[in-house]
Parts: structure tokens; sequence; C-alpha cells
């Protein structure tokens, strides 16, 4: 019988190595069809009307001209919204649905829509505007601590709101046929995603809603449910009988699909000359827009400073809501602590490694955080670069070293896949998770060959839609864990269910069978053998499918999957004080995950989490006028992201050896991408001798900070 | 195009010439004022086309597609919602990001930038006639081998890029690689494996791969 | 986007009978990087869009002893593929690259750098040129990071977009322009580019149905160079760009000028910069001097004044890499 124990490393044929990615060809050939790419028969267009005010109270809709149009063929309004309040700029109050999209885009300017302008509030720079009753945390005696404590260092720090950006905006294809109704939606989270609202507005009932979503542009974290744009474009799809495709434009997707709160914080650190630190009091404010909260994880990692005060102030404005963005949280709450941590050591006059290698002993993985600084440490060549803070050579560019430490959970999700072994010898595994580019088909791929012994073109995966076994959105680091191990079940039930057959022939009972390089053989007589095609013939016209089923307590128990990972980045940046321009030399990531499916593409994971580091330190921020609460760079071209040029030179190295592995499989989505701001940030600090307080780390606040330091 | 022109070329000089047989001088008086439809002037042999649909011929990836496109359609557009080739993408529409790079005579362009109208009379190249799943080009193979793609959203426009790029540039540094991309931008973070498959299609294409 | 006609004329003087008396009913279309973006945006939507793509005429480059002469309709991509360009005017060539686009750089034509509107990002979101709501102007009052330091008396606040202007102005480059009825004009491409005073003016001399026909270069021995401060490496605007050039005889400069980027209106050429650089031998110190004299009558906005270090850093390095320059 096999046995569904993730087997034993020198066990195994493809977990851990590095395999291409399943689905590389079709999307390096350009046919991979995303969810945007869905052209169905007879296929309208669909575009948003939307609020220009930040806040105003809705009068009025009128579609009369717009559904009039030559070519217009549905509209849709939001008479709830009528005589109430709209909060945003880009609040979707209407649509339309028309034969071309140049036409639906026309129509959709001349839906007249009354407002009356309200006084709104943009501004998240400022706690005093928060009106909510703060949020306290307080631990230990912390005025008391201060009093006894060598040094005391206060430092103002921010994080902007930044967007998700996802290159695939948000939003469906809808089609209703045979009173059923057919959604390709860019979603990260396919069993989930035919729910109420789109249902209601088809008047489909959530049992006859089919979701097909094989490939998707990104989602990081926003694209979980169908949004507004789903239930309006099924609305519009219902109401005109045709398929109607309707994806956000660009500025939308920046200004209303989601975005990453901010978060300013004043924090002073208390602490012994010998490094050793004794309380943290943290004042911490920022937006969500109108809903939402603030990152309140401070002291981040290093949580257990025994004297500890926090409060935390929400400021609402009138902007687009906040969306789960890839690790929610812990960015802010990150740079904030690290940032502080950084300036204590530099005011200690104590060597950051020396620092922090101290400060991780308050920290739930104090072993695994020294390990991987004293790693990231080699890999940067630490010894030979670093300096105390401020770079003592002359000349105009300064270099310097930073780091910072990070968490996450990642235990896999939910997942069921079905397996089927057919007499003709192929295999297929179906599950309902889809790929959000991180490799579900791969890794899917992977465990199902190993676990039956197959080479991974063997098996044939079918994933993303909901008529396939339910299985767990892509969020939080959940997909890897929930999927592997839902495959790995289903494999070796239905392996199990084949040696039953096949055991009689071989003139041994079923337990005594293991399946290994395309062969069914005896354990220990591996002569006795049958191969694959020929065994998967004994069952005649039956194929053999078996569903498994993660349960996520179950499997952690059993050592399947796990949680709870511990990471360290290094980042090499420069800084030219004359411009202000801050430059990546180089950027380390060492980072624990448990058992690795994929060495290649979870590599890639943290690869791409630096680089999406960089544009969050270096880059991006949502930049809004307060006057009149508009985005003003809802669009690429300032809304920055780091390209090919910005991001230096980048080292992985994974956590693999045995006490690692022997946790099972946790989750890499998240973790990598937590601490890139926090280290470039100190780095910077190291670099020129100042904290510049606020990210993105700009030519402009470089200066001001240069300036306000004496240095230039 | 050659580096010098002959006299006759420059600008001012043959201006005159092409007045002949076009009987254009004095065409467009009026016209904004509404006395002539596009229909009389196209019957005319006028110069102006539209505002409605127009009939365009275009060259893709060696064939040839006749479409009846508003002047105001962009060639993306065109290639995405009339003649369903979807590998183009459609990401910022705004000449930023290079998810839309196509090759026109033999330059990577961003095709959300460029009217369908005037790509008519030009050969384009998309990621679709590059090479198929089955069978890729070098740089294609290449991103698969590096992993240079994770959502593969942004990976056509990169291709396309790139394969413009190694075209001009058979022998590039990872310096002239980086700059040579730089109008391609990726969310997912795939510039490690990008830089490694830039150099090692080249590679791969001098080898005759 | 709105609907238009396209019209599509083989001369010039065809084309211009084509374009309207009065600014936004007609646009020039040339490389599309710009127009189509605006279209878009609707910051501008003319009921006929002229294309020049068939005006073969305005492409290519005319290499004299003593001038280079630059078809408009030239793209930037053959602009630097040009070995007379890129032997005597590396300032022009570094100012292409800086663009960061290859894609751009290959459809971008040096007529439309030169007539590309401003990216103000309060125009861009529907303000208006001047990024006024009422008679509020939202860029004094709101995020003007990247707005001008110099020339910005109102109503412009954005700075000029073109990245060949500074250094064309730098070179002493003349524009040759084709009105109605085969009538040209020639001007100094310094005085091309002028501030508009209201929304019905534009950012060039040129009249609504005038077309840039052709840019000369004169070749002139002048040592040239542009430095850029940029943030981001590939395809991005720069903060602050400078363009220097001068004679050099035995260590002493003259016939100097030196031409701001992204901090006016117009590109800004620097008289107090030019005057320093002069009669002067070039070396570190005169280098600082001349950068700091580039800053002298700059009145920052609220959220702009980071930029003064900037002139000073560009213009001083870009007259040591003239200088330095073989």
């Amino acid at each position: 019988m096999a046995t569904a124990k993730w087997p034993a490393i020198d066990k195994r044929t493809l977990i851990g190595k590095r395999i291409d990615r399943a689905d590389g060809p079709v999307k390096a050939a350009g046919v991979a069809r995303y969810s945007f790419d869905i052209n169905r028969p007879g296929m309208l267009w669909a575009k948003l009307v939307v609020s220009p005010h930040a806040r105003a109270e809705l009068v009025s809709i009128d579609v009369s001209e717009a559904a009039s149009m030559p070519g217009v063929k549905a509209t849709w309004k939001d008479d709830s919204l009528l005589g109430k309040e709209v909060q945003y700029i880009g609040q979707i109050v209407a649509a339309v649905a028309a034969e071309t999209e140049e036409i639906a885009q026309e129509a959709a300017g001349k839906v007249k829509a009354q407002y009356k302008p309200l006084a709104h509030q943009a501004n998240d720079r400022d706690p005093t505007l928060s009106k909510d009753k703060p949020a306290t945390r307080n631990t230990g005696n912390v005025d008391e601590a201060f009093a006894k404590a060598d040094v005391k260092v206060e430092g103002e720090y921010g994080i902007p709101v930044i967007t998700h950006c996802c290159l695939e905006s948000h939003g469906q294809v809808a089609e209703l046929r045979n009173d059923e109704l057919h959604v390709w939606p860019s979603t990260q989270a396919v069993s989930s995603y035919a729910d109420v609202s789109i249902s209601d507005a088809s008047g489909v009932p959530r049992n006859k809603i089919r979701v097909d979503c094989q490939y998707m542009g990104g989602g990081f974290g926003s694209k979980f449910n169908p949004g507004k744009w789903g239930v309006i474009s099924s609305a519009l799809a219902k109401q005109a009988g045709r398929p109607v495709k309707l994806m956000l434009d660009r500025d939308l997707e920046l200004m209303i699909a989601g975005n990453r709160p901010s978060a300013f914080a004043k924090i002073k650190v208390g602490a012994m000359k010998d490094g050793t630190l004794t309380a943290m009091e943290t004042e911490v404010w920022g937006t969500a827009g109108m809903g939402g909260g603030v990152p309140q994880q401070i002291p981040y990692v290093i949580d257990r400073i025994p004297n500890v005060r926090l409060t935390a102030k929400r400021i609402q404005t009138n902007r687009g809501p906040a969306a789960a963005w890839r690790a929610p949280n812990h960015p802010q709450s990150c740079f904030l602590t690290m940032s502080a941590l950084a300036d204590t050591a530099a005011a200690l006059k104590m060597d950051e490694l020396e620092f922090f290698l101290k400060a991780v002993q308050l920290s739930a993985r104090a072993e695994v955080y020294s390990e991987e600084l004293r790693i990231a440490a080699d890999l940067i060549g630490y010894k030979q670069k670093a300096h105390l803070r401020g770079d003592p050579s002359g000349g105009s560019v300064k270099r310097g070293l930073g780091m910072s430490v990070h968490t996450w959970g990642g235990r896999g999700h939910p997942s069921e896949c079905d397996v089927t072994i057919n007499p003709d010898g192929s295999v297929e595994a179906k599950l309902g998770s889809q790929d959000l580019g991180t490799g579900n088909r791969t890794v899917i791929a992977i465990v199902v060959a190993e676990t039956l012994g197959l080479p991974l073109e063997a098996v044939r995966i079918e994933i993303g839609r909901n008529a396939y076994p339910t299985s767990g959105g892509s969020g939080g680091s959940t997909t890897v864990g929930g999927v592997s191990t839902s495959s790995r079940f289903a494999a070796t039930d239905a392996l199990n269910a084949l040696f039953a057959v096949v055991a009689p022939k071989m003139g041994v009972q079923p337990d005594a069978l293991e399946a290994n390089g395309g062969y069914i053989r005896q354990i220990d007589k591996p002569d006795n053998r049958i191969s694959w095609r020929n065994a998967c013939a004994l069952l005649g016209v039956n194929s053999i499918t078996k569903r498994g089923v993660n349960v996520p307590g179950e499997s952690e128990k059993q050592g399947f999957i796990s949680q709870g990972v511990g990471g360290v980045q290094m980042a090499d940046v420069s800084v030219d004080i004359e411009t202000g321009v801050a430059t990546i030399n180089e950027m380390v990531a060492v980072q624990d995950c448990g058992m690795i499916i994929d060495l290649k593409t979870a590599e890639s994971q943290v690869y791409g989490s630096l680089i999406m580091g960089v544009a969050y330190a270096l880059y991006e921020e949502a930049i809004y006028d307060l006057k009149t609460g508009r985005m003003l760079n809802a669009d690429m071209e300032f809304y920055r992201l780091s390209g090919l040029k910005d991001v230096g030179k980048l080292k992985v190295h994974m956590m693999t050896s045995k006490a690692y592995d022997d946790r099972g499989i946790i989750g890499l989505g998240e973790p990598p991408v937590i601490s890139p701001g926090a280290a470039i940030a100190n780095a910077v600090a190291n670099a020129v001798g100042v904290r510049v307080p606020h990210l993105p780390l700009t030519p402009d606040r470089v200066i001001a900070a240069l300036q306000k330091g004496g240095i230039i | 195009m050659s580096e010098k022109l002959k006299s006759s070329q420059v600008p001012g000089v043959s201006r005159r010439g092409f007045l002949k047989g076009l009987g254009v001088s004095g065409v467009a008086t009026g016209l904004l004022t509404g006395t002539e439809t596009p229909t009389e002037a196209a019957e005319r042999g006028s110069p102006i086309k539209g505002p409605g649909e127009i009939p365009i011929t275009l060259q893709i990836n060696g064939k040839k597609h006749q479409l009846s496109v508003e002047p105001r359609v962009t060639l993306l557009d065109a290639l995405r919602n009339r003649l369903d080739l979807t590998g183009s993408k459609k990401v910022c529409d705004r000449g930023t990001c290079g998810a839309c790079t196509v090759i026109v005579d033999g330059q990577p362009v961003y095709s959300c930038s460029m009217l369908a109208v005037e790509a008519e009379g030009r050969a384009i190249t998309t990621i679709e006639g590059l090479g198929t799943a089955e069978n890729m080009n070098p740089v294609q193979k290449a991103f698969v081998k590096h992993d240079a793609q994770q959502c593969g959203f942004c990976t056509p426009g990169f291709v396309v890029a790139c394969t413009a790029f190694l075209k001009t540039n058979p022998n590039p540094t990872l310096e002239d690689a980086r700059t040579g991309l730089g109008g391609n931008l990726c969310r997912c973070g795939t510039y490690a494996g990008i830089m490694d498959a830039v150099l090692d299609a080249a590679k791969m294409t001098k080898g005759g791969a | 986007m709105k609907s238009f006609e396209y019209a599509i004329p083989s001369s010039l003087e065809e084309a211009s009978s084509l374009l309207a008396q009065s600014w936004g009913e007609t646009e020039i279309l040339a490389g599309g990087t710009d127009l189509v973006t605006s279209l878009k945006q609707q910051v501008t939507a003319p009921k006929r869009v002229v294309s020049l793509r068939n005006i073969s005429s305005l492409k290519g480059i005319t290499v004299q002893r003593q001038s280079v002469r630059i078809g408009a309709m030239t793209t930037l991509a053959d602009l630097t593929a040009n070995s007379a360009v890129k032997e005597h005017f590396p300032a022009l060539v570094k100012a292409v690259q800086g663009i960061g686009s290859q894609q751009i750089i290959s459809a971008g034509t040096v007529g439309g750098d030169l007539c590309q509107r401003p990216r103000c990002w309060y125009y861009r979101n529907g303000f208006g040129l001047f990024g006024k709501q009422g008679d509020t102007s939202l860029v004094l009052e709101g995020d003007n990071r990247y707005h001008a330091i110099f020339g910005n008396e109102g109503p412009a606040y954005f700075v000029s977009a073109s990245s060949l202007g500074p250094a064309l102005i730098a070179l002493g480059a003349t524009l040759k322009i084709s009105g109605t009825k085969g009538k040209t004009r020639e001007v100094a491409a310094r005085e091309f580019f002028r501030t508009p005073k209201s929304e019905s003016e534009r950012e060039t001399v040129l009249r609504p149905n005038e077309i840039l026909f052709e840019i000369t270069i004169p070749i002139r021995g002048l040592k040239n160079a542009t430095y850029e401060v940029r943030h981001r490496q590939g395809l991005d605007w720069p903060y602050v760009t400078a363009t220097v050039s001068f004679a050099l005889k035995g260590g002493t400069a003259s016939n100097a000028s030196v031409v701001l980027g992204h901090v006016a209106p117009v590109p800004w050429p620097s008289a107090a910069a030019s005057k320093a650089l002069n009669g002067a031998r070039i070396d570190a110190s005169l280098a600082a001097k001349c950068g700091q004299a580039a800053t002298e009558g700059a009145k920052p906005l609220s959220g702009n004044a980071y930029k003064l270090q900037l002139v000073k850093t560009a213009v001083k390095r870009a007259v040591l890499d003239a200088a330095a320059a073989a």
C-alpha cells in the first residue's frame, strides 16, 4: 500500500527539484487565454460611469441618452445609491454595454449623473484627523522601562498607500446560456466566486453559475470576490441577452480595486548600552479609505520586548477602498519596526548585524533568524562592506547595508482534488483552485506524478473551474499547501485502488507494491513488475477516480503541512547625495518555507517579492490631491513599478535542510515581500547617515532628509 | 532608413511634386464646417476617412487581414477585439508598460499607442507570429527555462520586445539588455529570470537553435 | 476616445490645408506616442486627426558640411543611429537614450517630441492646461513636486516634456515651419517654445495650421553633453535635465549655452550659467559654480524646492561630461 506520507528526501524524483513551469510554453507563446482575452460570439463591451466627486449626494442618474445611442444594448444604474453618498472618486454609479469598446466608452460619457457635492477628507498624514477611539495595547511598565533605559530613540516613519496594480485588471466576461450563468473572471478564488451577488444580478441560482478562470494576470489579494464589476457585467448580460465583457480600465483598477493601507508612526525605543531592547512606544495612524483599520503588529517579529505601548488611529478618507495586499499589514508593521530598531542600533553606535542578532532573541524563532542572518551576511559580504551609520568614504555616492526580518503563517487551505487513472494509462487531476501565477499546475503535476511514479507529462492538470472539486482561494500563501496535500491524498488513494486490481495478477498483496519509474512493482522484489500502461489496462472499462481532501488542522497534525516561517533580507544600496537618487546594488533573501515542491517556482516567488519590494521601497505611492480627492497618478506613468534596470543583483537562499523539510509544506507567496521596504530604507540610512523617514525613497525625500540632517 | 537622403527627398524641396494628381489644393476648405460628408470626400478621392468605420488591410504575421475600424481604434484593440489575436495584452493602455508590444516594420512599438489605420501597409508581427507553444522561438524557450514568467500577463510583450532587441543586438551584455528592455514592466517580479533568458536566448540564437 | 476623421495627406501643403484655424479642432499625428494617449485621456477631442506618415519628404536626415538637417518625422531611433548625430551631438543622443523605452524611441519622432503636450497630472486628469478648479490653481495648492521652479508666474506651472528641446536650443538649432499655401518660416529652437497664457494657446509658436517639418542643427564643433537626473532607469521622466554646449580652446570655454529641462513650462536657457562658463577654465570648481548660477532666479513652489539641488548637480555634471568628451 502506498502511504500518503511525503516521500523521504532521497526517494524523491520530482518533489523539491527545479521543474519548469507547466504552463510556461502557452504563456510564452501568448496563447494562454486570460479572462481579459475571452471573446464570445456576439459579445458586448461594458464601460463604467463613476463619481467624479470625492464625496457627494447622488441626486439622479439618467441613462436615457446613452441607451438611445446606436450600438448600445444595455444599461445599468445603481438606484440604491440615489439620495445617498458616494464616498470616493471612481465609485461606480452606472454602466453601459455596447457593440464595441469605443461605443461603450462614448456612451458611458453620455450618462448624466447629478450630484450635490459634500465636503470630503483625503488626508492620511495627520493623526488628529482620526475620529475613532484609538485602539491601544499595553504590556509591562513602559514608563518605568524608559526611565531606566540607557538610550531613548525617537523617530517618525511612514509608508504610503500603494495599490495592487495587477497587470490584468479586474473584471469578467459574463454570458447567460441555457439557464446557466457562465463567467470568466480574473479571480484568485474560483471555487467561492459564484456568490449571491452575481446570482442576484443574473437571476441564476448559485449552483447554476459556471466559473472558469484558466489564466489570470495577478491578484495579490485584490481578486477574491466578483466585486461590483462582476455584479454589473452579470446584470448587463442578462439584460442584453448577450455575453458582456467588463474589465476595469487602468485608472479605475488603481483607484477603486483595492490598495494597501498607509501607516505612519511615531516610535520611541528604549534600550540598554549593550543593545538589549527594553521598551517600545508607538503611535500609529493611517488610512484604508472609508473602512479597514491600521497595521498594529508593532513591534513586529521582535515582539517579546518586555514593555510595549501602542496607540493606533484609523483615519477615514474619501479614497478608494483597501483590499488584502500580499501579506496584509506585515510590510507596514515591518517597515515601521525595523526602521526604529535600526535607528536604535545607530544611536548606540552598534554594528547593525550584531544588534539584530541580539534583537531576534526576542522573537518566536530566535534560532531560525540567527541562522538566516548569518547566511544573509555571508551572501552580501557584510563583513567586507559594513560600516556604522554614514558611509565615511568621500565622494558623492554613498553606499550602505540594511536588514530586516519577517514572518508569516502560510498553512495550506481546505482543498479537494480528484485524481483519475484511466484504463489507457492516462491520468488527470482536477481541482478548483486557479493559478495566480505561482505555478499551481506545476506543483499539482509534480505531486501527482511523484506519487504515481510517472513522468510529469503523463499527468493532465485541470484547474480553475468551479465544476471541479472545491479548493481554496489563493490568499495568504495557502495554495501550495492545500493543493499539494489534497492531490497527494487523491493520487495515493487512486494508486492503492489500482494496486488492488493489479496485485492478484502479480501474485502479491496490494501492500507489497509501489509505483516507480513508470512501473508497478513489488517493493522487495523489483523485478516483479508491470508497466503502468499494462497495469491500467487491467482496469477494463472502468476508470479509478479518488478524491483527496485536505483538512488543514488534520494535515498539520500529521505533518503534511505547517505554518509559521522566518525570513531575513539584506540590501546593499548606493545613494547619490547630490541628486538624492537611491539605487539597489544587491538584495539578498534568505527564506524558510518548509518542504519545497518546486524549487524553481519557489525561488521565483522570492525573486518576485524582492522586485516588488524594490518598487514599493523606491517608487510606489498613490498620490492624492487633497483639494479634489483625486488620485493624481492613476496610471502606470507616475504610479511607478520597478523596471529591469532598477533591481540590482538578487540572491535567493532557501532554507532546505532536513529540519526545515520535516515541517511539511508552508506557503511562500507572502513572506519575502514583507522585508524589502525595511531593508532598503535601513540601507539608505546606513549609507547617508540620516533616516529618510518616508517611503518611497524618491529624490525629493532623500534630498529633504539630507538637507535637514546637514549632510548637504 | 539610410542616413543620407538625396537632396530631392529633403523636406521642402520636393513638396510640390506630391501635390500633382491629387487635386488637393483647397480640399480641406470648409470641411470642418460640415459642408462635405466623409462619403462625399471619399468619393472625390479625398485623403479624409471616417469618422465611421473604414475598411483597412493589416498585414499581420505574414497574413493579410481585412477589417473595418473607426479611425479611433488602436492597433491593440483591432488585434484583440476585431481579430481575436489576444496575445498582445492591454495593461496600461497609455504607452508605458510594454505589454502590448508588437513589431512594426522591424521595430518594437506599443500597439496601444498606434492607431490601426496607421498600421496599414506595414509588416506587423505579434506574439502569435513568433512561435507556438509546441515550437517556441529561442526567446520563448529561454523564458520557460529560466522561469521568466509568473502570472504571465507581461510575458508576450516581453517576449516580443526581447525578440526585436536580439535581432538588432545579437551579442548583448547584461547592461545592454537591461537598457534595451526598459520599455516593459512586470508586476510579479520576473526580471531575474528575464535577464538570464535574454542572454541565454542570444546564445541559443547564435547556436542556430 | 471621441471619434474623429482621419486624414492622410501626401504633402505638407495638403496637410496644412486639412488643419483648422484654431487649436483643438484638428490635431497632427506623428508617431502617436503622445497624441494617442491624449486622445484617450480626452485632453483633446479633435474632429480630425491629420497623419503626417504619408509625407515621405518629412523623414530622413541630411548631413551637410556645416549642418545636419532632420525631417520632423524622423524617428528618434533613426536620429540616434545617424553617425553624424552621434559624432557631433552627444547631448542629443543622450537625451533620446534617456527616454528609456525602445518602443517609444522606435515610434516617436523628432517633431513629435518637440510638440508633445505637458505631462502635468492636473492637466492629464482633466483640470485643464493650467490645472485649475474654478479660479483656484490646484497646482499651487496641491501636489506640485514635478512642476516648474522657473517661469512659473502662472497660470502655467507645468514643465515642458520635450526631451530634445533643451539639447536643440543649446546646440543652436533652427526649426522650419510650413503654413498654408506652401509658405514657410524659420524660428530658432530657443524661440520655438513659449509659455501659454490662456487655454486657447499652446506651448510652441506654431499656429494651429502650421507644421514643424525640419530641424537644422549647425555643426560648430561645440563640446556638448546632457545630464539627466532620473530615478527609475527605464521608461520614465527625468526630474531635471541640463544640456550644456560650449567651444573649448586651451581649457577655456566660450560660446556657452546651458539649457535646463523639466524645470519650466519651456526648456529653460540659463543666462547666468552660460555667463559663468564663458571665458572660464573648466574644472570641477567652475562646474559647481556654474551649477549654482543655474539656480539663480528660481522660485520653487510648495513642494519642489528639491529641484534646486538637482539643477546644481545636473549642470555641474553636464559641464564636466561635455569637457571630458573627445
